[in-house]
């Protein structure tokens, strides 16, 4: 029979394929439970965000995604092989595959581009392709320049530039954008934007909250090693029920106006400060508090909306 | 098991010996201790010149006796070890390389880079000599040079095992000194302890088989006992048994030095993956 379904003809999209499935996963070195009964899922083109403090299991996760380190228990599949299985097609799937180590080691002796070709050997890569990504990771004028006299953020970019050996389908990052000033951390970011349109899953790990939260399309917090949630970030915040602040700009003369006005509500704090009267409320008081704030119309000069930040939901999960 | 994942890998530890001059300062070390050892070895004798091949072969068998298992551990014992510690083992094990090849890769690299220096250091002794030399004297060079490649696979092969066993480079290179000084000094007198001791009772017969023990021995047996002027010289002959005079069968002991530590390591390597 004839498949009449129409052809894909939109560039890729997140999809609803998983291609890392972890369940149950566990590693513990002797008393230390570095992860400690994880269970994670990333869709194919999804850029996923591993999100905790130092020591949390993220890299020990990437570790045993990767098949590095042999987990205590539970299962990791990538692409719906198990990791670390017996079987050919282990090196199908490694090709498949980008990794940037946390704090990336490279050889001191060789150049940029001696690195590129050496992990480009080992890939099975032509080497056409190592100009390019020295380009594109902004390193062609050190291309012939020894690793050692690379700074820090040189060689986190000659790290990134490995990991795109190959065209890989799934990018692990940890901790990429570690030693990149902000004009860097930038471009890394717009670089991960393009590899999300061409459909590329990407899972990045870091423990800068602010860079990471409005970057990424999903997120899990890892806290002691575990996965304290999961979710996109409004999903998070939702989920936290955090309050939010009103900052309500008016003339000092009319604070008790607006204390008046709000008083039926049901609202948390109510502080005046030197120009503006601050309102603390639940997500679903926000629309009452706008209406009633909306009769006081003249008195209210300005008013702002303070979202809790994902710092907020990522402190209030880890304590 | 693929082939072009260890040629890779061989090839940049192979290039990185080359670049940093190890090779080269290896072969020269080589050539100026055979050049001095031909031409003045016997200078306390009074005479300067070339004397024998076989006399000369003699001395310089009990110099790399020394060095070549010193050299081919100090060359191997941080190959996994040393990567891990800087901590470069991760991603290279993210590749599509198994931990078998990357260890043979390791090991074919830098034999490789040992092979060529000492080819290359004797070799150009041998040019040297060989317009004094015979035919026959040639091949018995030639025969010192290739057990002298073997010496070094032998020695590099436990360094390499060492590196994937040892905890951190330290540790390391205290066994790697440590192995040095049990084969290259303590073994023999071991086997002299032993035979002293029981006042040749026990250990007797025995005792040129414990030399097979030790790939030192087995080098110098490969060397003393190819040639006749030497064998009479050091009176050894009627201790010895004829069967271990076989240079194959002492070339197949070798060649068990070599592959046995590696398969040990590539073992217990792979354990490390936690895979089966
Ligand atoms: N090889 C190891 N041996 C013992 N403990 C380890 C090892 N690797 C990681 N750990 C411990 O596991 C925990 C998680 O580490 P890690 O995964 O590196 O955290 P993160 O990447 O989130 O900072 C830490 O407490 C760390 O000390
Ligand atoms: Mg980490």
């Amino acid at each position: 029979m004839a498949d009449i379904s129409p052809a894909p003809s939109n560039p890729p999209q997140t999809g609803t394929k998983p291609v890392i499935v972890a369940r149950g996963v566990r590693k513990h070195y002797g008393s230390i439970h570095a992860v400690d009964g994880v269970d994670l899922e990333v869709q194919e083109g999804e850029l996923f965000g591993l999100i905790g403090h130092n020591g949390a299991g993220k890299s020990t996760m990437f570790k045993m995604m990767l098949g590095l380190i042999p987990v205590t228990g539970g299962e990791i599949r990538i692409d719906g092989a198990p990791v670390g299985g017996a079987g050919g097609d282990f090196r199908t799937v490694r090709r498949k595959i980008g990794y940037l180590p946390e704090n990336v080691v490279l050889y001191d002796n060789l150049t940029g581009l001696e690195t590129l070709q050496f992990f480009a050997k080992l890939k099975g890569v032509p080497a056409r392709d190592n100009v390019t990504l020295l380009e594109r990771v902004g390193l062609i004028h050190a291309a012939k320049r020894r690793v050692r006299e690379y700074s820090k953020g040189m060689r986190q970019r000659l790290g990134f530039a490995q990991a795109l050996l190959g065209k890989p389908r799934i990018l692990f990052l940890d901790e990429p954008t570690t030693g990149l000033d902000p004009e860097a951390i930038r471009g890394f970011y717009a670089i991960l934007r393009q590899l999300k349109s061409e459909g590329v899953t990407m899972v990045i790990t870091s423990h800068i909250l602010a860079e990471i939260q409005e970057r990424v399309d999903r997120l899990a917090i890892m806290a002691a090693g575990k996965v304290q949630a999961t979710g996109t970030v409004q999903a998070l915040r939702e989920q936290m029920d955090l309050p939010l602040w009103f900052s309500v700009r008016v003339d000092p003369a009319d604070f008790e106006a607006v204390r008046a006005a709000l008083g039926h509500l049901p609202v948390g704090a109510i502080e005046a400060r030197d120009d503006h009267v601050a309102v603390q409320c639940q997500r679903d008081t926000k629309m009452a508090v706008i209406t009633a704030l909306a009769t006081l119309d003249g008195k209210v000069r300005d008013l702002t909306v303070r979202e809790p930040s994902l710092e907020d939901v990522f402190f209030g999960f880890s304590d | 098991m693929e082939f072009s994942q260890i040629a890779a890998i061989a090839g940049k530890e192979f290039w990185d010996r080359i670049r940093n001059r190890w090779v080269l300062a290896v072969a020269l070390v080589f050539t100026a201790f055979a050049l001095s050892i031909a031409y003045f070895g016997a200078a306390q004798q009074g005479s300067v010149g070339f004397r024998s091949i076989e006399v000369t072969i003699a001395s310089l068998v009990s110099l790399v006796i020394y060095l070549i298992p010193l050299i081919a551990l100090v060359l191997g014992f941080d190959a996994i070890v040393g990567e891990r510690e800087r901590g470069s083992l991760d991603l290279l094990l993210s590749m599509p390389i198994t931990r078998v090849e990357l260890l043979l890769g390791k090991y074919l690299g830098l034999a490789g880079a040992l092979a060529f220096s000492t080819v290359a250091g004797f070799g150009l002794v041998g040019v040297v000599l060989s317009a004094q030399l015979d035919l026959n004297a040639l091949f018995h060079y030639f025969g010192f040079m290739l057990s002298s490649v073997l010496l070094g696979c032998a020695f590099l092969s436990l360094a390499v095992m060492l590196s994937v066993f040892a905890a951190d480079r330290t540790r390391a290179s205290g066994l790697a000194i440590a192995m040095w000084f049990f084969f290259v000094l303590i073994f023999d007198l071991l086997l002299l302890g032993v035979l002293v001791v029981t006042a040749g009772q026990w250990g007797g017969e025995a005792l040129p088989y414990m030399l097979l023990l030790n790939p030192a021995d087995v080098f110098r047996i490969l060397n003393i006992f190819s040639l006749e002027d030497v064998r009479t010289l050091y009176g050894l002959a009627t201790v010895f048994p004829p069967a271990l005079a076989q240079p194959w069968l002492l070339g197949l002991v070798m060649a068990g030095w070599i592959v046995v530590p590696l398969a040990i390591a590539a073992w217990r390597f792979r354990l490390g993956a936690g895979r089966a």
